[in-house]
């Protein structure tokens, strides 16, 4: 009895913890959408990756959360603050600017877009989604996503560090000073 | 797993990429239009790890830090483009940027 208890009071709690990473989530996507300060969207941004990193907890995924709180509010929105920054500030408000169709087709083709996906998503799964079971506890470790990683999917890893190793040269001869003389 | 099902963590992904499609679309600003596509990656990147928490599937896991890779490559080379266009005074509105010469 004392074990039923306790597993409800777990799923209430897990419950909870999941609402408000999904609103938080949601509501900060929503602020890096309409702030028209950039500053602030790369600000509310951090918050929509910290709630994000939540829900890969509650589904178990360790390690991915981890890189994801390390790769991208450690990197990323770093990197986007550094350039905000340089830039100097460029406020624009989201409704302003360019004609009213734009605006209107740019909001009518969004819907269709999130549309297009419920009705893919829910005509392929169709209740399929619904049962759910326990994993082990190894999975989502450091030490299981090392091996598959590094055994069964090495060649992905190989071609990611070569295409990061491209970006970074990209960015280096895009922002490098002698390209203004030539131009 | 004790708590919402899988159901729940796609719904939110596809809400979240809405949004970030919605951004992308509506605004001029090129650093706001790289935030939104952060979003939509980060989106994908939730309905992957969900799924492969519903399949007991190891590679989903694999393919979300793969576009984190990819995420973090295309932020390098975007904001290294705000940077020279910057450089040279051009305007950061995506509207008058419609042609590709330097």
């Amino acid at each position: 009895m004392s074990l039923v208890v306790a597993t409800s009071a777990g799923n209430v709690l897990v419950w909870i913890v999941w609402v408000v990473a999904a609103f938080s989530c949601l509501a900060s996507g929503v602020a890096v959408v309409t702030f028209s300060n950039p500053f602030y969207s790369a600000l509310a941004l951090i918050g929509n990756l910290g709630s994000l990193a939540v829900m890969y907890l509650l589904l178990s995924a360790e390690f991915v959360a981890a890189a994801q709180v390390l790769v991208y509010a450690g990197a990323v929105v770093v990197m986007f603050l550094f350039v905000i920054a340089y830039v100097g500030p460029r406020r624009e408000t989201p409704w302003s600017g360019g004609p009213a169709w734009q605006t209107v087709g740019a909001v009518f083709a969004a819907g269709a877009l999130l549309v297009e996906i419920v009705v893919a998503v829910g005509m392929q799964a169709s209740g399929g989604l619904s049962h759910s079971d326990k994993v082990g506890p190894a999975f989502g470790t450091p030490a299981w996503i090392g091996r598959i990683f590094l055994v069964d999917h090495l060649f992905a890893f190989e071609i990611t560090s070569v295409v990061l190793l491209i970006a970074a040269m990209g960015g280096v001869i895009l922002g490098s000073h002698t390209r203004r003389a030539t131009s | 797993m004790s708590g919402p099902n899988v159901a729940w963590y796609v719904a939110i992904a596809a809400v979240l990429f809405g949004i970030g499609a919605l951004g992308v679309l509506i605004r001029r600003n090129t650093i706001v239009v790289l935030l939104s596509l952060e979003l939509m990656l980060n989106a994908g990147n939730l309905a992957l790890i969900a799924l492969a928490r519903h399949w007991h599937n190891g590679a989903g896991q694999i393919f979300a830090l793969t576009v984190m890779a990819i995420a973090a490559s295309e932020v390098c080379v975007g904001l290294g483009l705000v940077v020279a266009l910057n450089r040279r005074q051009l305007s950061l509105d995506v509207d008058s940027l419609s042609e590709l010469r330097g």
